[in-house]
């Protein structure tokens, strides 16, 4: 699971084109990476992709962060 | 009414992008059909079309230039075609407005005839084989034809009325004329038209082939299968691109010191009421859409140095529309120069009219008429018409009319003038 949060990043960093230094655990997608609210979508169901796993719309709406995103894998992944 | 003349023009096309570069190609009777890449033919009865050549370097196509990578999963090629065309055009008109009044009486009216059809194909795949959740939530604004105009106007910041025209084949021809009347309206003083098409697809190509309307005949010739008039011919080429003109109301563009290409002088419409695809035998849709353009110029046939026709390459439509020409031309016919470029780059569908709007305005500036590829055995009905066979003739041309036929029946004829 150690690698989560680089697998994570690298999603980060290839949807939204943003550099790899700015993909910081407390950045937010759309204050600080220039996402819009589909590009979130977007990341999320990258997310489940990566991950195998399912991310709920109620769950979804409350990853604002990298380390939002982080957290919910890591707790609710099997990979 | 207000004057309208042309200031900007932008090109994306199968002999390239650019419209000097086309220009310069397309007079020397080169021609841009090519056996498809990119997607499997090998099932398809039409294995040739007009592809907008891609790479890096002079008059290669580089989404890259225009849009960042990381956005060109969000759009269709068609809006990436028509963001290129319209980059030109914009660039080529010198038009950069600078207060809130200017950017509102700028607008965009760039249609298509299918929109995106490749990412309807791959998101119906997506659907069937992963569900709905998989679906991109940018599955329909890349697909949305008026998505062309959308990004057009994000882009570069123009908030005047924002419209895309849907007629098919006669998109091109349909978005110059009315966007060149809402500048003679009013409703904006600058208007970035045209039109866009990628629809060169597995499924565009299978669409148009169970129509029987594709060449199928010149697979292993793909430079011979557009043969507009030819005896030979045997249904259309498909091709894909752009074609973007900048209109501008003539006080406003001489205020500024633009460069004017040429007015627009007329644009006629008509429909059919007749069928799906077929024309109406007698010709008299297309023969009332030029009417009625010919009138609103104030021109008489005697004065149209230039025909460019629809002109696609079937069997039925390229006859129809010669007989209706020579109708309204009467003796007229003896002096006309009619061409079809479609010879050249195949038929683009909702940007065929608007390239060839450009190409008309081309030849009006430059006193060169290009010519109709690929003609060696003009049709018996060809007799005594100068189809400009194989070459293309220098001559003097006062005004251009410009065809586009739509299925559905939707006919539009443009008139431009040369501007002293």
């Amino acid at each position: 699971m150690s690698d989560v949060a680089e697998r994570v990043k690298k999603i980060v960093v290839d949807h939204l084109g943003v550099e790899e230094g700015k993909v910081t655990e407390n950045a937010s997608f759309i204050d600080d990476l220039g996402a819009d609210s589909l590009d979130t979508v977007e990341l999320v169901m990258a997310f489940e992709e990566e991950f195998g796993c399912e991310i709920p719309d109620d769950a979804a709406e409350k990853i604002l962060t990298v380390k939002d995103a982080i957290d919910f894998i890591k707790a609710n992944a099997a990979a | 009414m207000r004057r309208v003349v042309v200031t900007g023009l932008g090109l994306v096309t199968p002999l390239g992008v650019g419209h000097k570069l086309n220009w310069e190609r397309l007079i020397a009777g080169q021609s841009g059909i090519r056996a498809i890449t990119g997607f499997d033919a090998s099932d398809l009865a039409s294995k040739v079309a007009g592809q907008v050549p891609r790479g890096d370097g002079d008059g290669l196509f580089n989404p890259d230039a225009f849009i960042p990578p990381k956005d060109q999963r969000k759009m269709d090629d068609f809006i990436i075609f028509a963001i290129a065309a319209a980059h030109e055009a914009i660039k080529d008109s010198g038009w950069v407005p600078q207060t809130d009044e200017e950017r509102e009486l700028t607008g965009v009216m760039v249609g298509s005839g299918i929109g995106g059809l490749p990412g309807i194909a791959e998101g119906a795949v997506t659907l069937a084989e992963k569900g709905p959740r998989r679906i991109s939530p940018f599955f329909i604004p890349a697909c949305l034809i008026n998505l062309a105009s959308g990004h057009i106007s994000i882009q570069h910041g123009f908030k005047g009325p924002n419209h895309a025209v849907v007629t098919a084949c006669s998109t091109g021809a349909h978005a110059i004329g009315d966007a060149s009347r809402l500048i003679m309206l009013g409703d904006a003083d600058v208007m970035v038209a045209g039109g866009t098409e990628a629809a060169v697809s597995r499924l565009g190509v299978g669409g148009f082939a169970a129509m029987r309307a594709l060449s199928t005949a010149f697979n292993d010739t793909p430079e011979k299968a557009s043969r507009p008039y030819d005896k030979d011919r045997d249904g259309f080429v498909i091709g894909e691109g752009s074609g973007v003109v900048v209109l501008e109301e003539l006080e406003h563009a001489k205020k500024r010191g633009a460069h004017i290409y040429a007015e627009v002088v007329g644009y006629g419409m008509s429909g059919d009421a007749y069928h799906i695809s077929a024309p109406a035998e007698d010709g008299n849709g297309g023969f009332r859409s030029m009417r009625n353009a010919l009138k609103r110029a104030g021109l008489d046939p005697a004065s149209i140095d230039y025909v460019n026709a629809h002109g696609t390459s079937t069997p039925l439509g390229d006859e129809i529309e010669l007989g209706a020409v020579k109708r309204l031309f009467g003796t007229a016919m003896d002096s006309v120069a009619m061409s079809s470029t479609k010879s050249a780059i195949g038929h683009l569908l909702g940007a065929a009219g608007a390239v060839e709007a450009i190409y008309s305005i081309k030849a009006i500036n430059h006193g060169i008429v290009p010519p109709t590829l690929n003609l060696e055995n003009p049709s018996e009905s060809c007799l005594g018409v100068n189809l400009v066979p194989k070459v293309a003739q220098e001559r003097r041309v006062r005004a251009a009319l410009s065809n586009s036929f739509g299925f559905g029946g939707t006919n539009a004829s443009l008139v431009f003038k040369e501007f002293a």
